[in-house]
């Protein structure tokens, strides 16, 4: 009879659930307890907010065979240098408007989010802002009123979602802060804008 | 049973008295999700279209959000739709359960209005605790996401007490540890950090271990059920499937969640842990295929309910397709490369949510009508040759499949210009967008959607008709 077999039994497989279940879930506390302090502000994959402060660039890797981040000279944002808590200020007013004005619903961020408009994961070393010199006002502008800039021939274009002249300043920032991660190599092959002297 | 085919709250127990209740919000969330994904499609098509007025990010942010709504309240029905019957006993606090339902929907309606008519706020943290979070399928406001867990508390109460006076079957072991689970789980996704890695990295953990770990299991609990209820499958093997879908379930999904941590900062080890697991993940979606259609066939697919059987079966299917076919083509990292955050990942999320959370959950629609109206036959020869869920059934597939394909085709366009060929630049972005083959999916997807829009339509007629005026009652396939 089948039933008698330990394979088809009931609690064998009970027993198996929880078991297989609970070993699980210490697996992933354990791996979250390891990769939380990696990628915690101020490591290595998450550079500090004061990152905004270098220039970025996006750079082939020999080794790892990616393209990674990679953090040069003082260039800082509007020129201004900023201490550590400035720049984690102006960050965070950044973030908090991509939040509240909704951006993800649009884009992708990390490639995650919403798939009408470009991802905007290395968005700050875009070549559509032209040249390095005129990057900043370009992205100020744009974000304050993309409505009368068309993007494409379809005519896709983002609204005006009333942001201030501080919070594009914040949102800018935080583009450059998420620029600096290092994301494994995603997005595979950018081509980044001209950014050398 | 004196009302045969009539609508009389009296056939009801009193769990399955508030379960329709929240069918009733779940099929209106239904509809209103199917009308802004349809204005989100379009806008694709007529970018003007309510440009300034309804953008997209709105259109889509209440398109998603209604679909995670009527899924979750299609699961408190649910589980409130069986409680009775399984534990043999009253719901505990049925009065508190009813105020908590009026509660939770009068939240839900204040959000939505918030987000059609506030939309947007200014930077600040204020506007995340009133208006939207920002933090797609999770946008809920953090007053509300506070309102929800007190609510879901409650029921979790009631559910657990009730279990515990009465009968505490296997499936009621499952269902309570899960629900545990699932609502413990979205604490992980109310909190406010500037660090996007660490913001991604617990994101994640709220949408992947619900649908693919803690909302699997609850279907699998309401596919036990209904087998028994419709097939008349034994308990004894329904419940030692359900364990058997557990271990395989929670044994690949939970560390599958890595494959969301291949690109979001994390680091490289996810590669292995992510891309391994959650190949895995098909197996327990094949398993309950096996188990749906043998159990059918063994039964001579006789059973008291053909519209509740036809549709657990599309839900099998559904889930092993949508989630363990479409979520297996695009999650190895070496291919998530290309993939990632492209119309290939609309294409699986629309078919794995249909197949796997729509399907079952109109299954519960079709077997909460059936006994609203008094047990009515619901099985061959109904009035008209019951072309009218069967003619919903075939849109509502036929849509979805549509659907699924056409955003396949734009996926496909999408990674090879933009990911592979312009490596995601703004520009590589758009040379995709404008790209003829893109364009025609996009299309045909909006196609694809009036008809599923048609047989939405189609069901809500249905439900609303079938049995009405019904004379012949239902012949249990209960096993006794
Ligand atoms: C019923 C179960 C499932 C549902 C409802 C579901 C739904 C979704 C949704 C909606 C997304 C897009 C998330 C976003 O907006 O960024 C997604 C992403 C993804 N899913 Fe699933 N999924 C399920 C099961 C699976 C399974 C079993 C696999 C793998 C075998 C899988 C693999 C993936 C992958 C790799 C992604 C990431 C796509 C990207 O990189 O953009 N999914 N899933
Ligand atoms: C008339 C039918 C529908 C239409 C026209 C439609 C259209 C859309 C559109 C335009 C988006 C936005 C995609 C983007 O960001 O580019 C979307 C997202 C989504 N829809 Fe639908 N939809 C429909 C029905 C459904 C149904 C029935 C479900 C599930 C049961 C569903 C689940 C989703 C999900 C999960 C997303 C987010 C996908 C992701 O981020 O990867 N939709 N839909
Ligand atoms: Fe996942």
């Amino acid at each position: 009879m089948a039933t008698s077999q330990w394979w088809a039994s009931e609690s064998f497989w009970r027993k198996t659930a929880i078991w297989v279940t609970g070993g699980s879930f210490v697996a992933l506390m354990f791996l979250t307890m390891d990769t939380i302090p990696q990628i915690s502000t101020g490591s290595k994959r998450v550079p500090a907010y004061s990152v905004i402060n270098y220039r970025i660039s996006y750079k082939f890797d020999e080794t790892r065979h990616v393209q990674v981040p990679v953090i040069g000279a003082k260039e800082p944002l509007f020129g201004k240098e900023l201490n550590e808590e400035e720049a984690e200020a102006l960050v965070k007013l950044g973030k908090l408007t991509t939040q509240s004005k909704n951006c993800m619903n649009c884009h992708t961020l990390l490639g995650n989010g919403a798939y009408y408009a470009p991802d905007l994961t290395k968005s700050w070393l875009d070549q559509y802002w032209g040249t390095k010199e005129v990057r900043e006002v370009q992205m100020l502008e744009f974000i304050k009123d993309p409505s009368d800039k068309v993007h494409n021939s379809m005519g896709r274009r983002m609204p005006k979602l009333e942001i201030t002249d501080e919070e594009a300043r914040g949102v800018v920032a935080f583009l450059k802060w998420m620029s600096s991660i290092d994301t494994n190599g995603f997005p595979y092959n950018f081509k980044s804008i001209e950014q050398e002297n | 049973m004196a009302t045969l085919g009539m609508l009389d709250s009296a056939n009801l127990n009193g769990g399955q008295k508030l379960a329709v209740k929240y069918f009733t919000v779940a099929i209106m969330l239904f509809g209103a999700q199917v009308l802004f994904g349809l204005l989100s499609g379009l806008q694709y098509l007529y970018p003007d279209f309510l440009y300034g007025v309804l953008d997209f990010s709105v259109n889509r942010m209440v398109h998603i959000n209604a679909l995670v709504v009527w899924l979750l309240y299609g699961f408190l029905g649910s589980v409130y739709w069986l409680l009775e019957e399984e534990s043999q006993h009253e719901v505990v606090g049925l009065k508190l359960g009813n105020l908590i339902y009026w509660v939770l929907t009068a939240a839900v309606t204040v959000v939505v209005l918030v987000y059609l008519f506030v939309q947007i706020g200014p930077g600040k943290e204020s506007s995340i605790w009133l208006i939207n979070e920002g933090r797609e399928y999770i946008e809920a406001p953090r007053w509300a996401d506070i309102g929800i867990v007190v609510s879901v508390l409650v029921v979790f109460y009631n559910v657990a007490a009730t279990f515990s006076k009465g009968r505490y079957t296997g499936i009621a072991g499952v269902l309570v540890l899960d629900m545990l689970a699932l609502f413990g789980i979205y604490l992980a996704g109310m909190f406010y950090t500037t660090n996007i890695s660490i913001d991604q990295y617990w994101w994640w953990w709220v949408i992947h271990l619900w649908v693919e770990a803690t909302w699997e299991v609850m279907v699998a609990c309401i596919m036990a059920y209904g087998l028994m209820k419709v097939l008349g499958v034994s308990r004894k093997i329904v419940e030692t499937w359900l364990y058997i879908e557990v271990a395989l379930m929670f044994g690949s999904g939970i560390l599958g969640l890595g494959h969301h941590y291949f690109w979001i900062g994390t680091p490289e080890y996810w590669f292995s842990i992510g891309g391994f697991f959650s190949a895995l993940e098909p197996i327990p979606l094949v398993a309950m295929v096996v188990h749906a259609v043998f159990d059918a066939g063994a039964r001579h697919a006789k059973n008291s309910n053909h519209p509740a059987m036809a549709w657990l079966i599309a839900h099998a299917f559904g889930n092993f397709f949508g989630a363990g076919v479409w979520g297996f083509m695009h999650t190895l990292p070496q291919i998530n490369l290309y993939t990632h955050g492209t119309q290939w990942s609309a294409s699986h999320g629309h078919l794995a949510f249909f197949g796997a959370y729509a399907t079952i959950i109109i299954a519960m629609f079709y077997l909460g009508i059936q006994r609203w109206r008094g047990g009515t036959w619901m099985s061959g020869d109904l009035p008209s040759n019951g072309w009218k869920w069967k003619w919903a059934l075939g849109l509502l597939n036929l849509g979805m499949v549509g659907m699924t394909v056409a955003m396949l085709v734009s996926g496909y366009v999408q990674s090879q210009i933009e990911r592979a060929i312009e490596g995601s630049s703004w520009m590589g972005y758009f040379a995709a967008q404008i790209h003829p083959w893109f364009v025609q999916g996009m299309w045909w997807r909006e196609v694809f959607g009036v008809m599923f829009l048609v047989g939405f339509i189609l069901l809500v007629w249905d439900l609303l008709t079938i049995g009405k005026g019904e004379s012949r009652a239902m012949v249990s396939a209960e096993a006794g």
